[in-house]
This record gives structure tokens, sequence and C-alpha cells, in this order.
């Protein structure tokens, strides 16, 4: 409890405070344009942050995390374009509510439930993350080496349409991980003594998210104009709570526990919690033209994810969606080792952020219930001075990291696998992720193999990593049934839809 | 034989706001008077997510049937193209207009230093006369 005033202390400082604003606000803004999200804007923002205060970055990278969820809802409702892949089923409802004249009501279910849900999140983040801290510190190298294992599976797997595209990205982003001497070894070096350090996951994520969605923009430029409904106030009527509160609180049930597992943050939960409202109604008649409960469940569930997220990267330094990977990265970068000891090393970071969580979430009401209509005019900003500004941002990190030229050649580089990628429909989280948690797997086995003195047996010596592997075998024969079950492919409209949400970053 | 006076095609530049209205509803009359052929140009680079100037399908549709309705030879050009002056342009010469009307707005210092103004393109440029309309003030 002290621990957690301290926390508040940190994060009500005045400098803090204006990193949080800052963030919600940027946030927000990204949020609401589809194609940039959260993950692009803290790529592009962590050669910037790491001038900055450890505290002072962390908070506003999460600050921007939770505006991105709150701005994809604006886009959602108002375009039927979702801003953020988390926000594509309160496209659903939410657009043909904002048809039928609702708007203001649907912003508002939106922006109320994602607070609630945001709040209730941070709140049990508050309990739960403590408590798993100290289970987890107890865990071996043979535990964590499964642990992280299952990460990188399920990351590959459950999430999108084709499990072999997940794993290309997977063993693409693992690849990427190799390249350098920390082994001793040379390892895809090239024999080039400036890919000896390996390289770096700031280039390699600006360039996949930034430079990467610029060329696929580039390359689709001059597209109809969408039709923007137009909006005022956001309001509820007592109606609408009575019809809303009961959405919002099992979206958060659902969001929750998905966030905390490595299966691609919020669009299960959103999904889930979408079938769950059809179901319960008491007005079934209205899904498809616009009922409430379908935009206030997924919306809830969707910021409840956001928050679960901060459990497996706060007790294991285990990233589930592609932000919460940049984080990682940011908190790697300001030379704090992310994992099991984190809480007890850093408690002030830790304390600090679960702290501004709740900040940032009031934040948000704030700026987004009243604001809802200035945040649609973001939309109008023209393409091409919005890249062009992507483009310098991503070039300017890219050199600031060691400043080489070598690594905006990189950066262009994985900049056309970032296009190619999006081209073909190959998900970007599973790359991310195995750039980031290959070389940790790989120090997690050498260290396992190292204390067994080479007994490969100490694997699976440990009940943790037993039951870790047992999840990953009844997972894979799951996929297998599934696979067998149904051998003939989707019809081609169906698996058009798949592909078109796997372009939209997440 | 078509003039200023008498023409036989008009071409009105439509933008979704005021200005875009004053301008086909001046064309309209003018076009129901002589008889002549009323072309409305709606454009958009495209380049925004949401271009506010762009008509809606819907807007576009009701603007159709109003004007077929009150016996005008209508035809209406809602494109997306790279440059917006050049597409009322394109079309004032491709259909020989004899008069073609913007709508004009008021710009600031800064905003003629940051943006061109269609409408300042389509007077210069046109291969026949321009009325510059503005809307009523209320």
């Amino acid at each position: 409890m002290d621990l957690l005033l301290d926390g508040f202390q940190t994060a009500l400082a005045p400098e803090n405070l204006l990193f949080a604003v800052i963030g919600v606000l940027l946030g927000t803004a990204v949020g609401v344009l589809p194609g940039i999200g959260p993950a692009m804007t803290l790529a592009l923002l962590l050669p910037v942050a790491l001038t900055m205060g450890a505290d002072s970055a962390i908070i506003m990278f999460a600050g921007i995390y939770y505006g991105g969820m709150y701005g994809g809802s604006t886009t959602s409702i108002l375009l039927n374009t979702p801003g953020e892949s988390s926000s594509v089923v309160t496209a659903i409802e939410g657009n043909k509510m904002a048809k039928s004249g609702r708007a203001a009501q649907a912003l508002a279910t939106a922006a109320i439930g994602s607070f609630v849900a945001g709040t209730i999140g941070t709140v049990l983040l508050w309990v739960l993350v403590p408590t798993v801290a100290d289970v987890v510190v107890e865990l071996g190298a043979p535990s964590y080496f499964a642990i992280l294992l299952l990460a990188l599976f399920m990351v590959s797997t459950v999430l999108g349409a084709s499990k072999l595209r997940g794993f290309i990205a997977l063993f693409l982003g693992l690849t990427i991980g190799l390249i350098g001497t920390t082994t001793g070894q040379p390892r895809l070096t090239f024999g080039e003594p400036l890919l000896a350090d390996g390289i770096d996951i700031v280039v390699v994520a600006v360039a996949i998210f930034a430079i990467g969605e610029a060329l696929w923009v580039a390359a689709h430029l001059r597209r109809k104009p969408l039709e923007v409904i137009p909006v005022g106030q956001p309001w509820m009527s007592k109606e609408d709570w009575r019809r809303s509160w009961k959405p919002w609180l099992r979206g958060t049930a659902y969001g929750f526990p998905f966030g905390a597992l490595p299966a691609g943050g919020a669009e299960v939960p959103t999904f889930l919690s979408y079938a769950t409202e059809k179901k319960l109604s008491k007005h079934p008649e209205e899904f498809g033209k616009g009922a409430i409960e379908g935009v206030a469940g997924p919306e809830a569930a969707n910021n409840a994810s956001a928050a679960g997220t901060f459990v497996p990267l706060l007790t294991l330094g285990l990233p589930t969606t592609a932000t919460a990977a940049i984080i990682l990265v940011a908190i790697q970068s300001f030379g704090i080792q992310p994992g099991p000891l984190l809480l007890e090393n850093e408690p002030d970071l830790v304390w600090g952020l679960l702290a501004s969580l709740v900040v940032a979430n009031l934040l948000l009401l704030v700026v987004n219930l009243p604001m809802a209509p200035l945040w649609a005019k973001v939309l109008q900003v023209p393409r091409p001075y919005l890249y062009a500004g992507i483009l310098f941002f991503a070039t300017l990190g890219a050199y600031s990291v060691n400043f080489q030229a070598f690594d905006v050649a990189l950066l262009l580089v994985f900049g056309v696998l970032g296009l190619a990628m999006r081209r073909f429909g190959v998900p970007v989280l599973p790359l991310v992720v195995g750039v980031i948690l290959g070389p940790k797997l790989e120090e997690q086995l050498t260290q396992a193999l190292a204390l067994s003195q080479g007994d490969v047996s100490t694997l699976w010596g440990e009940p943790v990593a037993v039951v870790v592997y047992v999840v990953m075998a009844v997972l894979l024969a799951a996929v297998l049934v599934a696979g067998l079950r149904r051998p003939t492919p989707a019809d081609p409209e169906h698996s058009g839809r798949d592909e078109e949400k796997e372009l939209v970053e997440r | 034989m078509s003039s200023l006076m008498q023409p036989t095609c008009v071409v009105a530049a439509y933008s979704a706001d005021d200005y875009g209205r004053a301008a086909v509803e001046q064309g309209e009359t003018i076009a129901r008077e002589a008889g002549a052929r009323l072309v409305v140009v709606n454009a958009t680079r495209g380049d925004k997510l949401v271009d506010e100037r762009y008509a809606h399908e819907d807007e576009i549709a009701a603007l159709r049937e109003r004007l077929v309705a009150e016996g005008l030879e209508v035809e209406i050009r809602h494109d997306v193209v790279p440059d917006v002056a050049e597409a009322v342009l394109d079309a004032a010469r491709t259909c020989a207009a004899d008069l073609v009307v913007v709508g004009v707005r008021h710009r600031t210092p800064v905003g003629k230093l940051l943006l061109g103004s269609v409408a300042q393109r389509v007077i210069l440029d046109a291969p026949c006369p321009v009325l510059a309309v503005k809307p009523v003030k209320p």
C-alpha cells in the first residue's frame, strides 16, 4: 500500500503528469488514424524517450498505449474503419448506431466503458503484479525457457488466419535476433564488423512499423475519401446506461485474462464479448442494426486487455502485444533488466507506472468525452504530410541509435521487408516478439544447460516447465485437429476479410 | 451560336459546403434559363482519409435527382483525381463549356502561403468566361 502511494507520488509529479498528458493526447491521435498505431508511435519515440527519465518515458508510453485503445473506437464508430485491430468489432454495431443518428451515445458508451474497464483492470494489476511476481521469482531457467517457448508458439498460432504465415514471421524474427557475436562466435554477420553487435531492435521495430506502413500507404496513396458521420457532444440517456453497465463488466472479465495471455491482446476477447452480448441481449433484434451492448462490451474488453498485458510484461518480461514489446524494449534501453526481478529492483518505476495508468485513464475520459468531434478532425490531415513526418522521425530515430549511416541502410532493408509482409498478409507481431524474445530464449537455455552441466533432461525437470509443455502439446493437438477438420479453405469473401484484418497494425 | 449570354453548356465546380452549393445554384439558374446542359464537378485528391469538400454518395444522388426533376440535362463528375482544378478545367474543355461557375472564399495570408486556390486556377486557366459567386450572407 505504501508502495502504491509512493507510486502515485511519482505519477502525480508535475513533470510526469505533463508526460502523461502528452502521452494520452498523442495516443488518442494515433489511435484515431487507421494504420498508425501505438506500436509505431512508441517505436518512433524511443530515441526521444531515452533522453527523458525512465519514469517519465514509461508513463508517457503507457498513456499512448491506453490512448490508442480509446482513439480506435472513434474511427470505428464514425468511419466504419477500425483505427486499431482491437476495435474491429466495435465498428460492427458502432457504425450502425452512428448511421441511425446515435453516434453520440456510441462514443459515450465506448469512452465510459473503456474508463470503467481500464480502471478495474488497473486495480486488478495492483493486486496481481506483486502476487505473480512473488511466484515467478522462484522459477528456474528451465521453466522460464518453457514459458518463453510457449509465448512464441502462441503468438504465432493463436493469432491471425494462417498459422503458416505466423510461423514465417516468427522465424524471420528469430533469425534477425541471431545476428551478432553474443555467443563468442559470429553468426550471420557476413564478415561485416558493423553487424557484430547485432541489429538494434529499435531499428527493426521502426522499420517494420513505420517504414513498412509508409511504403504501404504510398503504394495506395489515392483512395476515395471515407464518409465521416458528423457528431456532437457524446452523451447517454438513462436507458443507455442501464443497457451498458453489464456489458462493460462482462467485457472487462473477458479482456483482462486474455490480455495477460500471449494470444495477441484484444482481438479474441472483443469477439467473445460481442458474441456473448448478442446472446444475452434483451434486444437481439437490434444486433446488426446498432445495438449499444455491441459497442459497450467489446470496448470494455479491449481496454481491460490492455491492462492485462502489463501482468506478463512486468512480472516475466514477456510482451503479448506489439505495443508491449516496444515498452519492453524501452525498459531495456534504460539499462533496466525486465523479468521476475523487476518489481524487486525497480519498485519506484513499476508502482509509478501502475499508478499512472489510473491517471492516464482519467485523463483519457476527460479529453475524449467532450472532444470527440475534435478528434475526428485529425482524419483530415493530408496523408503526404503525415507520412513525410513519420519517415523523417523514423530516419532520425534509426540514425540516432548508434550514429551510424549503416543503421539507416538497415532501416530501409527492413522497411521493404515490412512492406512485403503487409502485401502478403504476414502478421508483424510474431516477428517483433521473435527478435526480442529469441536472444532471451537462448540465454535461458544456455543457463539451464550450464547449471545441469549439459544434461538435457533438466529442461523438463521442473513441474512448471512440464505443465507448460503439456499446455503446448494440447494447443498443438488442437491446432492439428482444427486443421484436419476443415480441409477446404473458407469461402473467398471470408478469407479476404481475414487478410485485411491482419494488415491492421497491432 | 453559343455565347456567354446564350450558353449551351455550363460547368459548376462543386464542393460540399456553402461555396460549392452557391456555385451549383447559380449554374442551375443560368442553365435553366438558357436551356443549357449543366456539368457539376465534385472532385478530391483522395490524399486525406476524410475530405469534407468531397460530397457523400447520397448527397450526389439527391443533387442529381433535384436537377433532373427540374428538367435539366445534367452530368455529374464525382471523381478522385490528382488535381482538383485540372478536373474542373478538363470538364470545361471536353464539353466546350461557355461558362464556368466557381465559389470563392476569403483566405487568410497563412492559408494563401500554405495552400493553392482551386478557384484562382480555374479563373485564370479556364478556356471560357468564369463566374465567381459567393454564398448569401445570413
